[in-house]
C-alpha cells in the first residue's frame, strides 16, 4: 500500500527488476531440473548453447523472436489505450489468410521485393479485420474487449480451418494447406546477416520479416511517444475521464487502436507464412499471439523492452527444442514448465518483489 | 474474523493502565522519511484527554503523513507513541483499533451496497454465522445512539443516505468497536454548513463524554469554532501548538504559511459588458435517468464572476460538465458569445474560446501518470503550434511548459517529472495555467482550491480576478461557501438541481446557507 506509489529510478524499473525476476524464474527451473535428475548447469549450458551457439541456432532463434515481437506489439499498442487484447493469436491467423491470398496471386507474375508490400498491407488488413467487431462491440455496445477478443480467436481458428479445408486446399492433397508459392511470394532468407558475424544459418527461417519487424518496432514508438494520436491512445488509456475533458472522442479512439493492434498481429504471419514455409498451413501461429502477452507485459510495454522479451522467449523456443532432444528426461513438456516459469515471475508476478525493491531502495537513497 | 468482545476487552486494558490525568495520546520524536522527502521531523505532540485537538498545515505539511503513523499505515523511522502514558507500537490498523483509535476518513470507507448495520459491523462480526453479532451490533448501536445523540436507521442502505449521515456512520463504526480517541479528516469537505454544525454538535458531545478527539483541517474558521487547542505544522515540523481561545486566525495563517497572508480577496467593481455565456432551460440526466440539472437558465457577461452556490450534488457539477460538453444535456440550450454550444464536444468548444478548470484535477484535469509538459497541452494537443500534422514537437511543448511553470511558480520547477509528485496547489497552478494562458472568452472554474495550500488559494484566486478584470466572463463553482462570496460578483443558488435564487456577491452566509438547504428563496 505505501511502497506502490514510489517511484523508482529508470534503471531499476526497468532493468533490475525483470533481471531478478528472470533469475528467479531460472532457478526455480532448475529446481525442477535437479529434482528430474539431470544437472541445471549442465541444462543451461545446452539451452543457451542450443539457442545461441551456432549460426544456425541464433537463425532458429530470431525467428521465433520475429513472431513474438510482433503480436508484443499487438499487445502493447492496445494496452497503451487501455485496452486488453487476448485476440492476438486470432487476428495474426486470419493475417495469414491475407499474406497469403497476395503471395497466391502476385507470385507468378512479380519478383519478392513488388509482393511484399502488398503482402504486409494484405496481413495487416486482414489482422486488422478481425480485430474490428470486437472494437467497435466495444466503443460502440460495452461488450468487453477481453471477452470478445478471446472469442474471435475460436471464430478465425473455425473460419481458417473451414477455408482451408475446402476452399484453399491443393486439388487431390490430404494436406489442408494452400500450394507452395513461388519464390516471387516468399520472402527471402537472411543469410547475409547471420554471415556477417562469421555463421552459417543452414536450415533455419530466419527471414526479412525480422527487418519488417524492427521497423514496426520503431514505428509503433513514433506512434506513442511522438505522436497527437499517440497522446490521445495514452491518455485514454490512463484515465478515460481526462480523455473525455479533453475531447478525445473514445468511440474513435478504440477503433483505430484495435486496427493498429489487429494490423501488427497480423503481420506476424509474414514470418511463418512466407518466411519459413511458403505456404499458408493450418494453426501456424502456434501460441505466438498468446506469447505476445507475456512478451508486451515483460518488456513494459515499450518497443525496446519487448524486442528483449522477444528475444528471451526466442531463445527459450529455440534453446528449450534443442535441450529436449539432447537431454531425453527434460521433455517438450518440461520446456513449456519452464517457459510458464517464466512468464509467472516476469510477467504476472511483476510486482511481487517491488515493494521489498522499494524498501531497500529507501534506505540506500535516504542513508545518502 | 476476530469476535468483537476480544476487541473490546484489549481497548479496556489499555484503557485501565492508564490513570485518568495522562494525556491521551503522546508522540515522542516522532521521525519519518520517504526517500529524500523528510515528511514528519521530530514530531512531540500531546494531546490532552477529553479535548478536541486541531492539527492544521498546508497540504504536504506531513499532517496525513502523522495520522497514518498514528493509525498504523507507516511505521515512523524513530520516535515513540504513548497512549494514556503507556507506549504502543501499532504496526497495523487493527493494533490502532485495539489501543482504542478509530480513524474518519476524508473519503468514507463505507460498503455503499450495505446497510448502516452490516456497514458498523464489517470486520467485527464476531464469528462465522452472522445471527450473534447482528443482535449484538444492533444492540450496541442503539446504546451509541442514545448516549450521543446520533440517530441512525440501522436497516437504511447508505447509499440512499445523505453524506452527513454517512458520515455518522463511520463514526459510529469507530464508536463500536471501542475507540476513545477519534481521528478526523477533513470531516466538512463534503457537508453542507447545517450538517457541519450538526457534525461540530456531535463532536462536542463526544468530548464531554470523554472522548478524545483530533480534527485535521485546513479550514481556519473550524479550527476557531471547535477545537479546545491547535497545533500547526509546517514542512514535516510541528512549529506551534496554541490554546485555541488564545490565538487568531490570522496568527495561525501565518504560522502554516511561515509569512503573512492576505485573507480577504481584493477585487474592485465589475464592469459587465456582453453576454459571453448563455444558458436557456437546461436539463441534464445523469445515466440512471434521474434529473440533475432542472430547467436552468441564466447568463454570464463579459467582466464578472457568477458563483454557483450548492451543497456537493445538487446539480452543479452536471451543469459544469453539461457547458464544458463533457455530459450532453437532455434539453435545453447553450450559447457562447452568440453561437450554439449545446451538444458540441469539448474540442469544439474550446476553439469558441471555452476554457475549464474542471472540479477534479485527479481524474479529468490531469492525467497524474503524465510528465508535467504532457499535462500542459492536455485538450488543446491537437493546436498546430505544438506540432504540425501528426507528430508532436516536443521541444516547442516543453519550452512553452517551461514559461508557464516561471509564470506560475510551479514547483519543482521541472516539465518532466511526473505531475503525481507535485503537490495539490502546484497541480492545480498547471491546470490554471493551462487554461488562462490560452486567453479564452468565458472560463469555467470549478473548486478551483480544493485539496490546495493557502499560498497558493491566494494566487490562483487572483488570476480567477485578472481573468474577470480582462474582460473575461468567468463562471464559478464551488462548496467553499466563503470562496464562492468572496470572488463572485453575482450568486446563483442551487438546490437540488434547479437554480432557487440569485443574490449579489455580499450576500450573508446565512441567507445562502438557508438557500442552499433548500429552506428559503
Amino acid at each position: 500500500m505505501s511502497t506502490a506509489s514510489v517511484q523508482l529510478p529508470r534503471w531499476i524499473n526497468y532493468g533490475a527488476i525483470p533481471l531478478i525476476n528472470l533469475v528467479l524464474a531460472f532457478v526455480c527451473s532448475g529446481l525442477v531440473v535437479w529434482a528430474i535428475g539431470e544437472s541445471p548447469w549442465e541444462a543451461l549450458q545446452l539451452l543457451v548453447a542450443g539457442a545461441l551457439g551456432r549460426g544456425e541456432g541464433i537463425g532458429f532463434t530470431l525467428f521465433y523472436t520475429t513472431s513474438f515481437i510482433f503480436t508484443g506489439l499487438s499487445v502493447a499498442v492496445a494496452i497503451h489505450a487501455g485496452l486488453f487484447n487476448i485476440g492476438s493469436e486470432g487476428q495474426a491467423y486470419l493475417g495469414g489468410l491475407g499474406a497469403a491470398l497476395v503471395a497466391l496471386s502476385l507470385d507468378r507474375y512479380v519478383p519478392w521485393y513488388v509482393t511484399m508490400p502488398f503482402a504486409i498491407i494484405g496481413a495487416a488488413l486482414f489482422g486488422a479485420a478481425c480485430a474490428a467487431v470486437p472494437a467497435w462491440l466495444q466503443a460502440k455496445r460495452g461488450s468487453h474487449i477481453v471477452i470478445t477478443t478471446i472469442m474471435f480467436n475460436f471464430i478465425t481458428s473455425s473460419l481458417m480451418n473451414y477455408v482451408l479445408v475446402h476452399l484453399l486446399i491443393v486439388p487431390g492433397k490430404m494436406a489442408p494447406e494452400t500450394r507452395t508459392f513461388l519464390p516471387g511470394g516468399q520472402l527471402p532468407k537472411l543469410d547475409w546477416l547471420i554471415a556477417m558475424f562469421g555463421g552459417k544459418l543452414g536450415a533455419a527461417p530466419l527471414n526479412v520479416s525480422f527487418l519488417i519487424a524492427l521497423v514496426m518496432c520503431f514505428l509503433v514508438w513514433v506512434l506513442i511517444w511522438r505522436t497527437k494520436l499517440g497522446y490521445e491512445m495514452r491518455t485514454l488509456g490512463i484515465s478515460p475521464s481526462a480523455a473525455a475533458y479533453a475531447g478525445i472522442p473514445y468511440a474513435k479512439i478504440v477503433m483505430i487502436t484495435m486496427l493498429i493492434s489487429g494490423g501488427l498481429a497480423g503481420m506476424m504471419a509474414l514470418n511463418p507464412v512466407m518466411g519459413a514455409s511458403g505456404r499458408l498451413q493450418i494453426e501456424f501461429v502456434g501460441g505466438a499471439g498468446f506469447v505476445g502477452i507475456a512478451v508486451s507485459l515483460m518488456g513494459r510495454n515499450h518497443p525496446a523492452g519487448i524486442v528483449l522479451s522477444a528475444l528471451l522467449f526466442g531463445i527459450l523456443y529455440q534453446g528449450g527444442a534443442e535441450l529436449s532432444f539432447d537431454m531425453p528426461s527434460i521433455t517438450r513438456d518440461m520446456i513449456v514448465v519452464i517457459q510458464g516459469l517464466v512468464i509467472l515471475f516476469a510477467g504476472a508476478l511483476e510486482y511481487m518483489l517491488r515493494p521489498a525493491i522499494v524498501r531497500l531502495y529507501q534506505q540506500v537513497a535516504g542513508g545518502r | 474474523m476476530r469476535p468483537f468482545f476480544r476487541n473490546k476487552g484489549r481497548k479496556g486494558e489499555a484503557l485501565g493502565l492508564g490513570s485518568a490525568s495522562e494525556p491521551a495520546i503522546e508522540l515522542v520524536g516522532i521521525d519519518k522519511k520517504f526517500g529524500a522527502v523528510h515528511a514528519n521531523k521530530n514530531i512531540n505532540l500531546t494531546v490532552a484527554k477529553g479535548t478536541i485537538h486541531g492539527i492544521i498545515g498546508e497540504n504536504g505539511a506531513g499532517k496525513s503523513t502523522l495520522m497514518s503513523i498514528l493509525y498504523g499505515f507507516y511505521q515512523a523511522d524513530q520516535g515513540e507513541i504513548r497512549i494514556s502514558g503507556r507506549p504502543v507500537a501499532i504496526r497495523d490498523s487493527q493494533a490502532a483499533i485495539a489501543a482504542g483509535i478509530g480513524m474518519v476518513h476524508q473519503h468514507f470507507m463505507l460498503v455503499e451496497d450495505f446497510t448502516v448495520l452490516e456497514n458498523v459491523m464489517l470486520g467485527a462480526e464476531g464469528g462465522q454465522l452472522l445471527a450473534k453479532g447482528t443482535s449484538h451490533a444492533r444492540k450496541e448501536l442503539k446504546r451509541l445512539e442514545s448516549d450521543y445523540g446520533m440517530e441512525v436507521d440501522p436497516d437504511a442502505v447508505v447509499e440512499e443516505l445523505p453524506v452527513g449521515t454517512q458520515q455518522r456512520v463511520e463514526i459510529l463504526k469507530a464508536l463500536y468497536r471501542g475507540a476513545e480517541i477519534l481521528i478526523l479528516d477533513e470531516p466538512t469537505g463534503v457537508l453542507t454548513p447545517p450538517e457541519a454544525d450538526h457534525l461540530f454538535k456531535v463532536l462536542r458531545v463526544l468530548r464531554d463524554q470523554g472522548k478524545t478527539i483530533i480534527l485535521i483541517t485546513h479550514k481556519l474558521r473550524e479550527i476557531m469554532a471547535i477545537t479546545d487547542t491547535v497545533s500547526v505544522m509546517r514542512r514535516g515540523e510541528m512549529v506551534a501548538t496554541r490554546t485555541t481561545s488564545e490565538t487568531t486566525v490570522e496568527e495561525l495563517a501565518e504560522l502554516m504559511v511561515g509569512r503573512r497572508v492576505l485573507l480577504r480577496v481584493e477585487k474592485g467593481d465589475a464592469a459587465p459588458g456582453n453576454v459571453l455565456l448563455s444558458v436557456r432551460n437546461l436539463t441534464v440526466k445523469d445515466s440512471r435517468g434521474v434529473v440533475m440539472v432542472d430547467n436552468v437558465s441564466f447568463d454570464v457577461r463579459a467582466g464578472e464572476i457568477v458563483g454557483i452556490a450548492g451543497v456537493a450534488g445538487n446539480g452543479q457539477s452536471e451543469l459544469l460538465e453539461a457547458i464544458a460538453g463533457i455530459r450532453k444535456p437532455t434539453s435545453g440550450e447553450i450559447w457562447i458569445d452568440g453561437k450554439p454550444a449545446a451538444g458540441i464536444d469539448p474540442r469544439g468548444l474550446r476553439e469558441l474560446g471555452l476554457a475549464h478548470i474542471p472540479e477534479d484535477r485527479h481524474h479529468m484535469g490531469l492525467v497524474l501518470k503524465f510528465e508535467e509538459y504532457e499535462n500542459a497541452i492536455l485538450g488543446y494537443h491537437r493546436d498546430p503550434r505544438y506540432g504540425r500534422g501528426y507528430l508532436l514537437d516536443l521541444d516547442a511543448i516543453r519550452e512553452e511548459a517551461e514559461e508557464k511553470i516561471a509564470k506560475y511558480d510551479i514547483r519543482p520547477p521541472n516539465p518532466r517529472l511526473r505531475t503525481a509528485n507535485f503537490s495539490g496547489g502546484n497541480q492545480q497552478k498547471i491546470v490554471v495555467a493551462r487554461e488562462i494562458e490560452r486567453d479564452p472568452k468565458l472560463l469555467l472554474v470549478g473548486q478551483p482550491t480544493r485539496g490546495v495550500d493557502i499560498g497558493a488559494i491566494e494566487f490562483i484566486h487572483k488570476r480567477i480576478i485578472d481573468m474577470r478584470d480582462a474582460g473575461k466572463a468567468v463562471l464559478l463553482v464551488s462548496v467553499e461557501l466563503d470562496e464562492v462570496r468572496s470572488l463572485s460578483d453575482r450568486i446563483l443558488v442551487m438546490f437540488a438541481g434547479k437554480i432557487v435564487g440569485e443574490k449579489s456577491g455580499d450576500a450573508s452566509e446565512q441567507m445562502l446557507g438557508l438557500m442552499m438547504a433548500g429552506i428559503a428563496a
